[in-house]
């Protein structure tokens, strides 16, 4: 068996995401080879070389394949699909737009976001947001998955001394152009990689508000995240939003703010290593939830929280 | 312009749902059924098309059971002119379903077809990536807006980290997220006009499309439950639990 893992990263450095796709590879068992499809990407694909445990990086380095478009990328993966047991792709929105359309060539159902590795052709997936455990079964001759970054520990990124293989296939469909990008900039750690999170809800009040948590997540070296009902009232931008509509995040320790804990917000934080609650409602169903409840003003508790960590 | 929209019949988002004891999926029995949040937000954008004089003519799909009718009905009455059912009693996969909406695709030949980037039971995220990919034509997913200008689309789309923009030639897939708009509520009146607006009834064979599924449900579970843990009475004393019992800071 020999897996292919789809790398996801910007043309300059390679995502932590990878690393726990990766590790579902590893868990299938079996040669794990990566492709790295991008533009001047030489120095992923070097990274990639270095991932415990991989044995091959394939590097398709092409214009067409600049911004991950899926009509583009789609074609050269089903490209170099045969030989494959298995193709991997992070449950990034790289990962879920450019998988699905591999599948559909290669005339096979795709298991998204799987949290678990049963067997090689066995895997574990939540479905009604996290409310259900599904366990699933593939017969397909290439099982195409995306890989719930949460439900694995990333792999080394050292170790691993792979040989980098080029690719020369340009698939260009024609069919759709880069127009351009908007991204958020911040010196915080990104929502899904972070060992700490902070998040707010409705109990912020406002979005100037939301300048308390800042403060504390820089003390912290935490990202900063929001429910869905503060991203609703237009507090902070959607980028923050965890829930099973957001991110999905597991990290060390969760720290919810005025977050009253609906259902869709705790499918994407609920698999934290520890969770506080800080919120004046007592009756709040994040309690039910967390390791540490602080039934509070907010407005009090956070500067105290920020002068004593 | 004609526009397609895909539209699902899933358990109302306010359903909290519980796994039947024999572990063979979720218990569905005497449930709110509802159109899939995001296909709400398909319908409307559409609807907005039609508004501006961008669309012409809206046709609305659905796969599914013959209450989806109930969805279709819900569409029509929201600004779709007629719909299409595509009856199958069994639950299907993605692959399935986007091979279907594609038969519809070809008969139908929209310009631009807007679907729900998942729906909100088996949380998939695939069936309009796979149909750009059996149409053979664009795909701007997870959509935040879509100016239509000429014989192209462009499409934000929400990514990871921000946004990206991408132009797509027409005929194109749209997939929506959720601040792409807010849904509005369909009026009596139009509910009543929706009753007499046509809707076809087709099935898989008469597409001549094999809904044959290579992914197998072993079963289905609970997840594991979260216990609730302690209250703290002072922030000094949740700093003290944090440092020396987590260990987490």
């Amino acid at each position: 068996m020999t897996i292919l893992v789809i790398a996801e990263h910007d043309n300059t450095v390679l995502a932590p995401a990878t690393l726990n796709t990766v590790a579902a590879a590893a868990k299938i068992g079996g040669d794990i080879h990566v492709l790295v499809a991008g533009q001047g990407a030489g120095a992923v694909a070097e990274a990639a070389a270095k991932i415990a445990g991989v044995t091959k990086v394939l590097a398709a380095d092409n214009a067409a394949y600049a911004h991950q478009l899926p009509e583009n990328i789609a074609p050269l993966v089903v490209e170099l699909a045969s030989g494959y047991s298995h193709i991997l792709a992070a449950a990034t929105s790289n990962g879920k737009n450019i998988l699905p359309r591999v599948a559909a060539q290669l005339d096979v159902d795709q298991i998204s976001e799987i949290i678990s590795v049963e067997s090689a052709d066995t895997f574990k997936r939540p479905i009604y947001a996290g409310n259900a455990i599904a366990t699933v079964q593939s017969s397909a001759s290439i099982k195409v998955i995306t890989v719930r970054a949460t439900g694995f520990d990333p792999v080394a990124a050292e170790g691993g001394s792979a040989a980098i293989e080029a690719v020369s296939a340009a698939h260009d469909a024609g069919k759709s152009s880069f127009v351009g990008e908007e991204l958020a900039k911040s010196d915080r750690p990104e929502l899904t990689a972070a060992k700490i999170v902070v998040s707010g809800g409705r109990g912020m009040q406002n979005g100037d508000n939301f300048k308390h948590l800042y403060a504390l997540a820089d003390k912290l070296g935490a990202a900063v995240g929001a429910s869905r009902a503060a991203v609703d009232a237009g507090f902070v931008p959607n980028d923050m939003q965890v829930g099973q509509t957001g991110k999905i995040v597991a990290p060390q320790l969760y720290i919810a703010v005025g977050i009253s804990g609906a259902i869709q917000h705790l499918a994407g934080m609920k698999d934290s290593k520890v969770i506080v609650a800080i919120n004046k409602d007592e009756e709040a169903p994040i309690f039910q939830v967390a390791d540490y409840g602080l039934v509070a003003d907010l407005f009090e508790a956070i500067p105290e929280l920020e002068k004593l960590v | 312009m004609k526009v397609l929209v895909a539209v699902k019949r899933v358990v109302d988002y306010n359903v909290k749902v519980r796994v039947k004891a024999d572990n063979s999926g979720v218990d569905l029995a005497n449930v709110k059924m509802s159109m899939n949040p995001f296909c709400e937000i398909a319908v409307e954008e559409a609807v907005r098309l039609k508004e501006k004089g961008v669309a012409t003519e809206i046709v609305v799909v659905s796969i599914g059971p013959t209450n989806a009718q109930e969805q279709l009905r819900t569409a029509l009455a929201l600004g779709a002119d007629r719909a299409i059912l595509v009856e199958s009693a069994d639950e299907l996969n993605s692959l399935a379903v986007a091979k279907l909406l594609n038969a519809v695709v070809a008969k139908e030949q929209p310009q631009l077809v807007i679907l729900g980037k998942q729906a909100i039971d088996s949380d998939n995220n695939q069936t309009g990536q796979m149909l750009a990919a059996l149409s053979g034509y664009g795909q701007g997913t997870f959509a935040s807006k879509v100016e239509v200008s000429g014989d192209s689309v462009a499409v934000t789309r929400e990514i990871d980290g921000g946004a990206q923009t991408v132009s797509l030639k027409l005929p194109a897939i749209v997939t929506t997220d959720l601040r792409l708009n807010e849904p509005r509520y369909a009026s009596l009146p139009n509910i009543m006009k929706a009753k007499k607006k046509p809707l076809e009834v087709l099935t898989p064979d008469a597409l001549g499309v094999s809904t044959a599924s290579t992914t197998k449900t072993v079963k289905v579970e609970a997840p594991a439950a979260r216990s609730a843990g302690i209250k703290v009475k002072s922030v000094a004393e949740l700093v003290e639990k944090l440092k020396n019992e987590a260990k987490v800071i």
